[in-house]
């Protein structure tokens, strides 16, 4: 399980979903995702942006292995390691912190490994307690601690920092391009928020509403740490003039 | 400001009262009531039939000194606790499997009503003419009687597991033990924990039906023999022994337990 026996799975993903549908409560078909092309590139944060339900979450699922009745192929190695933040922390309430990162962790994640991501996170002092005693941004941190901890060959977020406020969301953001940068991963990425996105993004694709697919792939060449508040508004003012669909609506 | 003084010192008084309530002060003085009324009944009665709380405490020290009821309450409390074992286990699976199969459900909850309402006696009446009278017809019959009731239990647990930490195991690629372990096991555990709290109380009241009925032994045994000596002391001697034992089993095992299973509970934030 070291590294070089896992180079060749961490190359990059490719992922085609013809077709996707969701059976309503009163049997109606509700077509998500039709003719869905994309290719991650490896070690590159991805972000995939659309409007609010536009079946963001459902292509995510589909690819960490979680629904597997759609039309299509998402070419992810079954032996690849994934490490998902969803959009509650989705941590183990009977298990203290430690015991909740411990659990998911890669089998070369030392206790030495497990205090310098606590410390990176954040929550060195949050290790022995409960996740109910944590505030929805720590309980976040901690969530993030577990993805990274499973050294993961392919890292899924979905609307990781989703209902905290501004100034949190924006350390957090920190914290997951500082985290990220130590050991890029392959990453997929995604928000209803533009900004996040272009924070965050290598290349960010922007996504139709339901039933969705690929509208345009943008790479964003301007590294992640050199991206300030004007550079990100210049960007959005950019993406704005060439997709007004897209940015007006935030 | 006087009114508030006044408020205070009320409250205040209040608080000394609820810490009293809440203290083991209650408890004892509800007993120590309870002996009471029982020592001025047997006073007045002055009968045979109804003897005072001295008398049977003494039948229960020189029975355990002298006699079996020691030995009684321990094979007693044997077939409790296997058949409470065995009834936990078996009805925690078949439980579990039909919560998260709604085909098989619809399959076996005929079955499981029919269970429900079958009356103990028969039950242990067919296990006896079936099986012989022997202790593992005594065992089953028991465990057959409770079986039913934590299937309901444990099938409400299995429909009431959160799909979204289901999500994150199967995400994370947790092994199917570790799942069971770290993910399942913990969200049922209020299920077994009602569960094995109405459990223990129907069957060791069953298991002395069973003894009564078919072997020569236990508790229940002992109650009989006794019933037809007219000697409610004994009666009153052995059933206040086994309750004892019982009492000693919730505050000694069942509730550390529990306190230990759910201590990441009522933590304040």
């Amino acid at each position: 399980m070291n590294d070089i026996q896992h180079a060749g799975v961490t190359s990059r993903f490719e992922i085609s979903i013809e077709e996707k549908t969701h059976v309503g409560a009163d049997g109606t078909l509700v077509p998500a995702i039709r003719d869905f092309v994309l290719e991650v590139k490896s070690e590159s944060l991805t972000v995939l942006m659309g409007p609010s339900g536009c079946g963001k979450t459902t292509l995510l699922r589909i690819v960490a292995g979680l629904d597997d009745r759609f039309v299509g192929e998402v070419d992810v190695p079954p032996d690849a390691r994934i490490g998902v933040m969803f959009q509650e922390p989705r941590l183990l309430p009977w298990r203290t912190v430690r015991q909740n990162i411990e659990l998911v962790a890669a089998p070369d994640f030392g206790p030495k490994d497990l205090e310098r991501l606590a410390h990176a996170v954040g929550i060195a002092d949050m290790l022995p307690r409960y996740p109910q005693e944590l505030s929805l941004g720590l309980a976040r941190r901690v969530a993030l601690a577990r993805a990274f901890a499973t050294k993961p060959d392919l890292l899924l977020l979905d609307e990781p920092f989703v209902s905290l406020d501004e100034r949190t969301a924006d350390r957090l953001r920190k914290l997951l391009l500082e985290v990220w940068q130590e050991r890029p991963t392959t990453a997929l990425l995604v928000t209803h928020n533009a900004r996040e996105a272009i924070m965050l993004a290598d290349q960010l694709v922007l996504l139709a509403p339901r039933p969705t697919h690929v509208i345009a792939v943008e790479t964003i060449a301007i590294p992640q740490a050199k991206r300030d508040a004007a550079t990100v508004d210049a960007i959005f003012a950019d993406l704005l003039a060439r997709y007004p669909a897209n940015f007006s609506l935030v | 400001m006087s009114v508030t003084v006044v408020r205070q010192e009320t409250m205040q008084g209040t608080r000394q009262w609820t810490r009293i309530l809440r203290g083991p002060l209650v408890p004892i003085l509800s007993v120590a009531g309870f002996l009471l009324v029982w020592f001025i009944a047997a006073e007045i009665a002055q009968s045979r039939l109804l003897p005072g709380p001295g008398a049977v405490l003494r039948y229960i020290y020189d029975e355990s000194v002298h006699g079996d009821l020691l030995t009684e309450l321990g094979i007693t409390l044997w077939r409790v606790v296997a058949s409470f074992v065995v009834a936990m286990l078996i009805g925690s699976v078949i439980g579990l499997v039909m919560g998260e199969m709604p085909a098989l459900n619809r399959v076996l909850d005929p079955w499981l009503i029919v269970l429900l309402n079958l009356p103990a006696l028969v039950i242990i009446i067919l296990a006896y003419v079936w099986f012989g009278l022997n202790e593992w017809a005594a065992i089953g019959a028991v465990a057959l009687n409770k079986i039913p009731n934590v299937i309901v239990t444990l099938r409400e647990g299995a429909r009431s597991l959160d799909p979204g930490l289901d999500e994150m195991a199967r995400a994370y690629r947790l092994s199917p033990l570790s799942k069971l372990r770290n993910v399942t096991l913990p969200q049922l555990q209020p299920y077994f924990a009602a569960a094995s709290r109405s459990g223990i109380s129907l069957i060791w009241k069953i298991v002395l039906v069973v003894e009564l009925l078919g072997r020569s032994n236990g508790v229940g045994f002992e109650l009989h023999l006794n019933f037809q000596l007219f000697n409610v002391t004994a009666i009153l001697g052995y059933t206040l022994a086994f309750v004892a034992v019982m009492l000693a089993i919730e505050y000694l095992l069942v509730q550390p337990l529990e306190r230990y299973s759910t201590r990441w509970r009522n933590k304040p934030v």
